[in-house]
């Protein structure tokens, strides 16, 4: 079996004043994580450390690649099949994104992959990842 | 302060539909609200508390309290999905211990089989969400949310799409005692496996029913549950967490239920060795295996061998678990059916069971709730009670 990715309309994500610099950077086709001066990198993007409360951040330029944590092939919520995925990045942090650029069904948890830009339904573009090699 | 000892459930009902298209939401949660007073001996009038949560249509209690006619002295509207229920009865007990009421009304009513709504639909949480962003353009639904806590216990613990279909299958044995059940048709292992691949490693038959109903709960004072002619059911002691993704260091392989449950049964003075029957939320069957591991029924990632071999089933399995059905095979109202398990809980306790799955002598059950998102933000709430 085979479930080779598709394009499809993605919802586009609300641009809130504090993640402004993030959307432009993800514009440029680079992915940004936002680092705390204390407890290091988090996730998602906000002016305030999740683990500390403290404004002490700034994003940093990613890498764009790390390894599958959890997938899940969404196959009967609309006509084109989706692998919904946790991807956890060499920099630490593991963010919800989609799979793309490959046969799905072929991908498997701890699996290398790289960021890819997607375009959204009039929003920026969003960081999806395929598979390495 | 504990609420140990300082509240009973007096009073518990369950709308008997299961397809509502002639009623409104407020209609079936005021026929839920008559239906627990009456249940207790009671009428409208002496409810001076009321709970309700995001499944409320309106302004929720504002809407409701009027809806109803009632007078409550106290409400509290804490939202925390199928799980809010639970957290209901036990901040009833708090606010009946702290005096600020003595016969609290909750109550749940939804119509999602009217209206088609299901798990397999965007999540719609309105605006100003602080994740949409980074969420909402990858297609998170209900359900592959869940899947993904699936697949990755599948892939740390060796857990099995055969041991996740034990747990419909138990629930189907129960279902088939219940002439109020959606399905009532007993499963097997292999009909399970055999339903369609949903979100993998979902399938059809691991989902919960979609149904319209709702129910209905009273929690008072002990000493007003004493002048009433019902079997006494104590509150004994309750949990409730909140668990999201913890700033990206993302943790599949728990749930809320390992804080919330130890709170329960710290409070309680129990241990899991100690429960006779179990209500386990079951919007899908990862539900039930996360939540027995992290209530500690087992040990983590053992959840899969647990619940195979028809363990889970009331008079030959280890630990009976929601003999109603559960939402799995009877109703999960407003797609949130978390205040079912307490009823399921209650009538265990009674000795109100459907006699087939009666657990004889039942003196302590447990009721467990997980709400929202398991493999995202989720709430939790774990019940234990007492019959006394």
């Amino acid at each position: 079996m085979a479930t080779p990715y598709q394009d499809r309309k993605l919802p586009a994500p609300v641009i809130y004043p504090e993640n402004q610099p993030f959307w432009d950077a993800a514009g440029r086709g680079e992915l940004l994580i936002p680092h705390c001066a204390a407890c290091g990198p988090y996730w998602y993007p906000r002016p305030y450390c999740p683990h500390c409360g403290s404004d002490q951040t700034e994003l940093k330029r990613s890498a764009g690649r790390g390894v599958v944590y959890s997938l899940s092939i969404t196959r009967r919520a609309g006509p084109i099949a989706y692998a919904i995925a946790y991807v956890t990045l060499d920099e630490g942090v593991t963010i919800m994104t989609n799979l793309a650029d490959c046969d799905l069904d072929s991908v498997r948890i701890g699996d290398r992959v790289e960021v890819v830009f997607k375009p959204t339904d009039g929003g920026p573009q969003v960081p999806m990842f395929r598979p390495v090699g | 302060m504990s609420i140990r000892g300082k509240a009973h459930i007096i009073g518990a009902y369950e709308h008997p539909t299961r397809l509502a298209p002639d009623k409104s939401v407020a209609q079936l949660h005021m026929e839920c609200a008559l239906g627990a007073v009456r249940d207790a001996g009671l009428t409208l009038g002496d409810v001076d508390g009321y709970f309700c949560a995001g499944d409320a249509p309106g302004l929720g209690a504002l809407s409701m309290i009027e809806y109803m006619g009632i007078r409550p002295r106290h409400i509290d509207t804490t939202e925390t999905g199928g799980s809010s229920y639970l957290i209901h009865v036990s901040h009833a007990a708090q606010a009946i211990a702290a005096g600020h009421c003595n016969v609290a009304l909750i109550t749940l009513a939804g119509r999602p089989r009217s209206e088609a709504s299901s798990g397999l639909q965007p999540r719609n949480f309105g605006a100003n969400i602080p994740d949409q962003p980074f969420e909402a353009p990858f297609g998170p639904l209900t359900i592959n949310s869940y899947a993904l806590v699936a697949a990755r216990h599948m892939h740390e613990f060796g857990t099995t799409a055969e041991q996740l279909a034990w747990i419909k299958v138990a629930a189907s044995h129960h279902a088939q005692h219940n002439p109020h059940a959606m399905l009532r048709q007993v499963l097997t292992v292999d009909e399970v496996l055999a339903s369609p691949m949903v979100s993998d490693p979902i399938r059809r038959m691991d989902c919960c029913v979609v149904s319209d109903g709702g129910g209905a709960l009273i929690v008072a004072r002990p000493e007003i549950a004493r002048t009433l002619k019902r079997p006494l059911v104590q509150i004994r002691g309750a949990g409730e967490f909140v668990k999201g993704l913890n700033g990206g260091r993302v943790d599949l392989s728990y749930s809320g239920a390992r804080h919330s449950g130890a709170a329960a049964f710290a409070e309680a003075g129990l241990t899991p060795a100690d429960i006779q029957y179990v209500s386990i939320y079951d919007s899908f069957t990862i539900t039930v295996l996360m939540q027995l591991e992290d209530l500690g029924f087992c040990e983590k990632g053992q959840g899969g061998r647990f619940v195979s071999d028809g363990n889970l089933i009331a008079g030959s399995g280890r630990l009976p678990f929601n003999t109603d059905g559960g939402g799995l095979c009877s109703n999960h109202p407003a797609n949130r059916g978390g205040i079912t398990k307490v009823i399921e809980a209650v009538r265990q306790l009674r000795g109100e069971a459907q006699p087939a799955v009666q657990v004889p002598g039942c003196t302590f059950a447990l009721a467990q709730g997980t709400g929202g998102q398991l493999g995202a933000r989720h709430g939790s709430s774990t019940l234990i009670l007492e019959r006394v």
